[in-house]
C-alpha cells in the first residue's frame, strides 16, 4: 500500500517529529520507495520458521545476567542534572506538560 | 615517527628507542596537519593525550612489558562514550554533552596502556555508508578527498588509513567498520555479537551494534580485539565465552582450510573492477594452500530488505531517548511539552535519521508489526539458517565488501535506496550475528583500494585474524594514500 504525505504526518506524530511541510514533501516519495522494495519478503514462505528476536547467540542466550538484588551505587542526582538544559530543586524543568 | 603499527610502536618503547610522549607528538602533529584536509576527528584532546603518555613512560619497566598496549595512541568513534570528552554521534541533538563515564571498551584500552587521541567523525548516530550524514561535515577519503571515506566509522578509517593513529574503534550495525574498511585500505574487524560489550556505545539497533576494530594490519587488529573482547555485566547482550589468544594463532598454517565462494554473490551490482579484485584474491587463497569450494546463500538477497526493516525498528526505539529533556540540545520557546519534544527532535536529528526513524515508528505500528517486523525477522532467522548450513561445508566465506571502491561525494545522497545498496555483502553478518573482517586486496584502475570480505562462524575471529594476517603477509598493498603522514 503506497504511502502518502498523509501518513508521513501520522507517522511523524507517533515519532515526536515536527516535519515541515518540505520535508512532508521530501520523505514521503523516500519512505515510499524504501516500504516497497522491503515488501519484496512477502515472497518468502516463512511459515514454519520462527522469528530471530534478540540477536543473540546460543552461547549469548545461556549467558547467566542476573545479579543479585542488592544495593548498588548509580549516578546521583548530582551528576544526572549536570548537563541538564534546565535543571530546578533538582528536577528536570520541562515546559508544561498538560494543556 | 610512522603510526603504521601497534608491534612497531610498543618495541620501539620497551627497546627505549622512543617514548610514548614521542609516539603521541608524533600522532599529535600528524593530527595537526592532517585534520583540517580529512576532518576525521572532531575533538582532540592534545594535553589529556600527552599526560597519559608521560604517565606510561613514568612506568617502570615490568609494569609497562605488561601492557599490551603501552603508549599506543587510538581513535575512538564519537558514539563511543569517554569519560570527559565530547560524544556528539555526529549529531546536533547531543548538543554539549560529556558522558560522565567511560564505555566498557575504553576502561579496557585504557588499561591496556593506550592513549586516546581524539574522537573521529561518523554518519549521525551511526547512520550512513559515507559519512555524508554528519551535523559536522563529510570526513574526506585519504586515497582521493573528492571521494567519501565509506560510513559510519568514516573517521575512525581516515584516521587510521592517512597514519595519524595506528588503531582506532569504531561500530558496525549494518556494515559501518568493514566498508569503510575497504574503501580506505584498512583492515575492519567486526566481532561476534555479544563478543564485545556495548555498554557505552551508543545504541543504533541493539540486535546487530558491535564495538569493532580498525587497523593497517590484521596482528594490530589481533592485539587490540584481545583487549576489548569478553563477557561485561553491564551489557547483559554480551556472551560468557572465554577470549582465546588472538595473535598467538595468527601466523599459523592456513594450508588446508576451506573458503566458500557464493558465485550468486558475484554476479550484479558487483562492479567489474571489484570481482576482478575479489577473483585475483581467490587465486592468491589458492597459492597458499586454502580450498575454495562452491557455498550458497539463497536468503542473502533479501538482507538489505530485512536489515532495513529491523535497524530502523530498533532505532526508532533508542531513539526516542533524545527529547531535550535531560541531556543534549533543546528548542527553545515551546508552549508545552509536546512541541519540545517534537521541535527539539526535527531540529536536532538530520534528514538521513528521521527518515529512518520514521520507517522504523511505521513498520512497529499498530496493524504492521507483523508484516513487516516480525515478517523481517522470520527472514533474518533464514539467513542465519545459510550461514549455518554454508559452515557446515566451509571454514569461512569470502566475499567483496563493498560493491564498488570509493564514490564520490553527493553521488548517492539524495538516493536513499542506492545509499543502501553499499551494505549488500556487508548487512547478512550483522543480521546473522557472525563475525566478519574486511582486508584490503588491491587498487581499482583509479588507485582506490577494494577490499575483500571473511565471514565466520560465531566466535571465529582467531580464524578470521589468521587467514587475514597470511593474506596481507603475501599480497601488500604495496601503496599509501596521497594524504598521509
Amino acid at each position: 500500500m503506497p504511502i502518502t504525505e498523509s501518513d508521513i504526518e501520522k507517522i511523524a506524530q507517533l515519532a515526536h517529529l515536527e516535519i515541515t511541510d518540505d520535508e512532508r514533501q521530501m520523505f514521503a516519495p523516500q519512505i515510499a520507495e524504501i516500504v516497497a522494495y522491503v515488501e519484496q519478503l512477502n515472497a518468502v514462505d516463512t511459515s514454519a520458521i520462527e522469528p530471530a528476536l534478540g540477536g543473540l547467540t546460543p552461547e549469548g542466550e545461556q549467558t547467566k545476567s542476573e545479579r543479585d538484588d542488592k544495593l548498588q551505587p548509580s549516578l546521583g542526582q548530582k551528576l544526572a542534572l549536570d548537563q541538564a538544559p534546565d535543571a530546578a530543586s533538582g528536577h528536570f524543568r520541562v515546559p508544561k506538560v498538560l494543556g | 615517527m610512522k603510526m603504521e603499527s601497534v608491534g612497531g610502536l610498543i618495541d620501539g618503547i620497551r627497546r627505549g628507542e622512543t617514548t610514548a610522549r614521542a609516539g603521541v607528538a608524533s600522532a599529535l602533529e600528524a593530527a595537526d596537519k592532517l585534520n583540517e584536509k580529512l576532518n576525521a576527528f572532531l575533538e582532540i584532546d592534545r594535553q589529556g593525550a600527552l599526560k597519559r603518555a608521560d604517565q606510561i613512560d613514568a612506568l617502570d619497566q615490568t609494569d609497562q612489558a605488561s601492557l599490551p598496549l603501552a603508549g599506543v595512541p587510538i581513535a575512538i568513534k564519537d558514539n563511543i562514550c569517554v569519560r570527559g570528552m565530547q560524544t556528539s554521534c555526529g549529531s546536533r541533538i547531543l548538543g554539549p554533552y560529556h558522558p560522565p563515564y567511560n564505555a566498557t571498551v575504553i576502561e579496557h584500552v585504557l588499561a591496556a596502556g593506550a592513549i586516546v587521541l581524539g574522537k573521529t567523525n561518523c554518519d549521525e548516530f551511526a547512520m550512513g555508508s559515507s559519512n555524508e550524514n554528519s551535523a559536522f561535515g563529510t570526513v574526506k577519503n585519504p586515497w582521493d578527498t573528492s571521494r567519501v571515506p565509506g560510513g559510519s566509522s568514516g573517521g575512525s578509517a581516515a584516521a587510521v588509513a592517512a597514519g595519524i593513529v595506528p588503531v582506532a574503534l569504531g561500530s558496525d550495525t549494518g556494515g559501518s567498520v568493514r566498508q569503510p574498511a575497504s574503501l580506505c585500505g584498512v583492515i575492519g574487524l567486526k566481532p561476534t555479537y555479544g563478543r564485545v560489550s556495548r555498554y557505552g556505545l551508543v545504541a543504533f539497533g541493539s540486535s546487530l551494534d558491535q564495538i569493532g576494530v580498525f587497523a593497517r594490519q590484521a596482528s594490530d587488529a589481533a592485539v587490540v580485539l584481545q583487549v576489548i573482547a569478553g563477557r561485561d555485566h553491564h551489557d547483559a547482550t554480551s556472551a560468557d565465552v572465554p577470549v582465546p589468544d588472538y595473535s598467538a594463532e595468527l601466523s599459523q598454517e592456513v594450508k588446508g582450510l576451506r573458503l566458500g565462494v557464493s558465485r550468486a554473490l558475484l554476479g550484479e551490482g558487483l562492479s567489474d573492477e571489484v570481482r576482478d579484485a575479489i577473483e585475483k584474491a581467490i587465486a592468491a587463497y589458492r597459492d597458499l594452500g586454502v580450498e575454495i569450494v562452491d557455498t550458497e546463500l539463497p536468503h542473502a538477497k533479501y538482507a538489505i530488505a530485512v536489515y532495513y526493516v529491523i535497524a530502523t525498528a530498533e532505532a526508532s526505539s533508542n531513539l526516542a531517548r533524545y527529547d531535550g529533556v535531560r541531556y543534549g540540545f533543546r528548542a527553545e520557546e515551546a508552549p508545552a511539552l509536546r512541541d519540545m519534544y517534537r521541535r527539539t527532535r526535527d531540529e536536532g536529528f538530520g534528514a538521513e535519521v528521521k527518515r529512518r526513524v520514521m520507517l522504523g515508528t511505521y513498520v512497529l505500528s499498530a496493524g504492521y508489526y507483523d508484516a513487516y517486523y516480525l515478517k523481517a525477522q522470520k527472514v533474518r532467522m533464514l539467513i542465519r539458517q545459510d550461514f549455518a548450513n554454508a559452515f557446515a561445508g566451509c571454514d569461512a566465506i569470502l566475499t567483496p565488501t563493498a560493491p564498488t571502491p570509493a564514490f564520490l561525494f553527493g553521488e548517492k545522497v539524495n538516493d536513499p535506496l542506492a545509499m543502501y545498496l553499499n551494505d549488500i555483502y556487508t548487512v547478512t553478518a550483522n543480521l546473522a550475528g557472525i563475525p566478519g573482517i574486511s582486508v584490503p586486496c588491491g587498487l581499482s584502475s583509479e588507485g582506490l583500494p577494494i577490499g575483500l570480505q571473511l565471514l565466520g562462524p560465531n566466535w571465529s575471529e582467531a580464524l578470521l585474524l589468521r587467514l587475514a594476517h597470511a593474506y596481507q603477509q603475501n599480497n601488500p598493498l604495496g601503496a599509501l594514500p596521497t594524504i598521509h603522514a
